[in-house]
């Protein structure tokens, strides 16, 4: 802020001159077979962005590593401008839908002020303040109805909202989601779409990965094709093409020949 | 429970509290574990404690408990990092890991035990009793060492609340908050052990693990809520323990494993059968719910059957319409008969009365 230049970008913060995520060489193996292998990728802020690849292709993977939940055999991953372990106040999380057990006795509202938990720290419990950011998110994704819903008695689509939910009372500037279009119905899709695109509008970088070849270029602006290496990552207009898309599913599937399942 | 508190009689009382609060304990962890999906770890632990309270008693010359448990403590937790890392380094699954490590450390224990029985030395005697358990052996000093790492165990539970729930509902999460799940895996696991050895002397390595289970089972069916079902699941633990070790020490020759896990079973049949997440609960919802939709559909099926065949008044037989919704319609029927909306003829086939036709126009 205090760089020469008067005009332009002069006053973009010290942060913003770094892209979002700024992945390097990365390499992850599960034992012997690699998962993914030397994968570049920026991701700019303010951007939406979507991860599309077949299954296998390391897409769940990249987000795990970018989150520093998996060790990366080569390479690495910088978050925020640094590391995500010194930013990870800054970045939510929204994992599968399927990865937890819905079962579990909570309700609604208990699962997402689980997003407070890293700002509270060790000790201390979620509070009054913690209670309304959390009830102000269920509003934003509509299932404020539900607050003490048991969270068994969600359908899919539901679920998938209380999830963003989490992530959105985690209040961050960088959000990670896995798959948050699957299995849902048309009303939370659109519900999702809409608040993808209004986070976007306020400036927060959004990545998710995504099934539905069909509904990227209208849902994201820009697009990580992955099979296990990189094949393109750009703009939706430059890297969505047919040809990337052949040399992402291996010539399975054309855009229209595939829809995720 | 309060009656026998009020029993005048130093060894009830004193047996009593000491399974009152291992059942606490136990019940509490229990939940965690229950949740988690790790019963059997559990079992593979208290199995393995064995061998440590029999080389305790050799290397330390003494029965006093608390020497005794850390021995048992140390080789229970031992079998956990034994199993994670056959997990780890083979492939072998971790039901056959806990299975195969239960059963050599067990078998380790039975024959030091057997070897240390055949010493010519008096003061062994009892060692057995570890393995189902014998309450009347528990003393006071006991009780108070049950009570004291017992309740250490329940306050890192209250500290750790947070991490606790992360880790039993979505670690991966838990993690990309900063919480150090698997640290929070390694104090969980460290106070199953503790809860584990602390019922050693009453309940016995052989069924120790049923007081980790069965109280979070039960008290799962009664609540929808973490912390609710955590104190259930101490309650549950409490009443079983106290039942089971009282009765043993009143009886000859019982030993008290076997009768608090009876309690404790019987415990988890009363709540699977009658608690709102029960079986009978649910039963009779699911009934009332297919009554009142049998009503309705079986209004609509007979103004769809009289269209179909021979116009108003036409009267059709009750197995016809149960084919038609799938279950026996009579008590439908007779509902809809008592409401006046269907009328029975003679032959005993069933038609829709004028104000059963408008009732199903409607809807």
């Amino acid at each position: 802020m205090t760089r020469g230049g008067d005009n332009d970008g002069a006053d973009v913060p010290q942060a913003l001159s770094h892209p979002a995520i700024e992945v390097t060489d990365l390499t992850v193996a599960y034992g012997e077979k690699p998962v993914l292998w030397d994968v570049d990728v920026e991701v700019p802020h303010g951007t939406l962005t979507a991860i599309v690849g077949p299954n296998g292709a390391g897409k769940t993977t990249l987000i795990r590593a970018i989150l520093g939940l998996v060790e990366p055999a080569a390479g690495r991953a910088l978050v925020l401008g640094g590391d995500y372990a010194d930013n990870r106040r800054r970045v939510a999380y929204v994992p599968q839908r399927g990865s937890v057990d819905w079962d579990f006795p909570t309700d609604v509202l208990d699962v997402v002020l689980m997003g407070r938990y890293g700002h509270l720290g060790w000790l201390r419990r979620p509070g009054r303040k913690e209670r309304e950011a959390a009830l102000d998110a269920l509003r934003r994704v509509e299932m404020d109805a539900y607050a003490h819903r048991q969270i068994s008695q969600l359908s899919g689509g539901q679920q998938q909202r209380v999830f963003l939910a989490r992530a959105l009372v985690q209040d961050a500037e960088l959000y990670l989601m896995d798959e948050p279009f699957q299995g849902v119905d048309a009303t939370t899709e659109r519900t999702i779409v809409d608040l993808l695109q209004e986070l976007r509008e306020r400036g927060k970088t959004i990545v998710a990965v995504h099934h539905d070849l069909q509904t990227v270029a209208e849902y994201f602006d820009r697009v990580v094709l992955l099979n296990v290496r990189l094949v393109a990552s750009g703009t939706v207009a430059d890297a969505f093409t047919e040809e990337a898309l052949r040399r992402t599913y291996g010539g399975r599937s054309a855009l229209f020949g595939t829809n995720g399942r | 429970m309060t009656a026998l508190f009020l029993v005048d009689d130093y060894t009830l009382r004193t047996v009593a509290l000491g399974a009152v609060a291992l059942g606490i304990v136990s019940g509490a962890l229990g939940t965690f574990a229950v949740l988690r999906g790790q019963a059997l770890l559990g079992d593979a632990i208290s199995h393995a404690a064995l061998p440590g309270v029999v080389l305790a008693y050799v290397l330390l010359g003494t029965k006093a408990s608390l020497g005794l448990m850390i021995g048992a403590a140390l080789t229970g937790f031992a079998a956990t990092l034994v199993v994670s890392a056959v997990v780890r380094t083979t492939r072998v699954k971790d039901d056959a890991a806990l299975g195969i490590v239960l059963s050599v450390f067990f078998g380790i224990g039975l024959v030091l035990l057997t070897w240390v029985q055949r010493r010519p030395d008096a003061s062994q005697a009892g060692l057995d009793r570890f393995l189902f358990g014998q309450a009347a052996t528990v003393l006071r000093d006991d009780v108070e060492t049950i009570a004291i790492v017992g309740a250490l165990a329940l306050v890192v539970v209250a500290l750790l609340w947070k991490q606790l729930k992360l880790l039993a509902f979505d670690p991966e999460f838990g993690a990309s908050l900063g919480l150090r799940m698997r640290a929070t895996e390694l104090a969980l696991t460290a106070l199953l052990v503790v809860a584990i050895v602390i019922g050693l002397q009453m309940v016995g390595a052989v069924l120790m693990s049923a007081m980790i289970v069965a109280p979070a089972a039960a008290a799962r069916q009664w609540t929808n809520r973490l912390g609710v079902m955590t104190i259930v699941a101490a309650g549950v633990g409490a009443l079983a323990g106290a039942t089971g070790a009282v009765a043993s020490s009143q009886v000859e020759r019982l030993p008290t494993g076997p009768s608090i896990v009876l309690v404790a079973t019987a415990l988890v049949a009363v709540s699977f059968l009658f608690a709102p997440r029960g079986l009978a609960l649910r039963a009779w919802r699911a009934r009332q719910a297919r009554s009142q939709l049998g009503t309705h559909v079986v209004l609509a099926d007979l103004a769809a059957l009289e269209q179909a065949h021979g116009g108003p008044g036409r009267a059709h037989p009750a197995a016809t319409i149960a084919v038609m919704v799938e279950a026996d319609a009579t008590a439908a029927l007779v509902a809809l008969e008592r409401d006046g909306l269907v009328l029975r003829d003679p032959e005993g086939n069933w038609a829709l009365t004028d104000r059963g036709r408008s009732e199903v126009l409607r809807r």
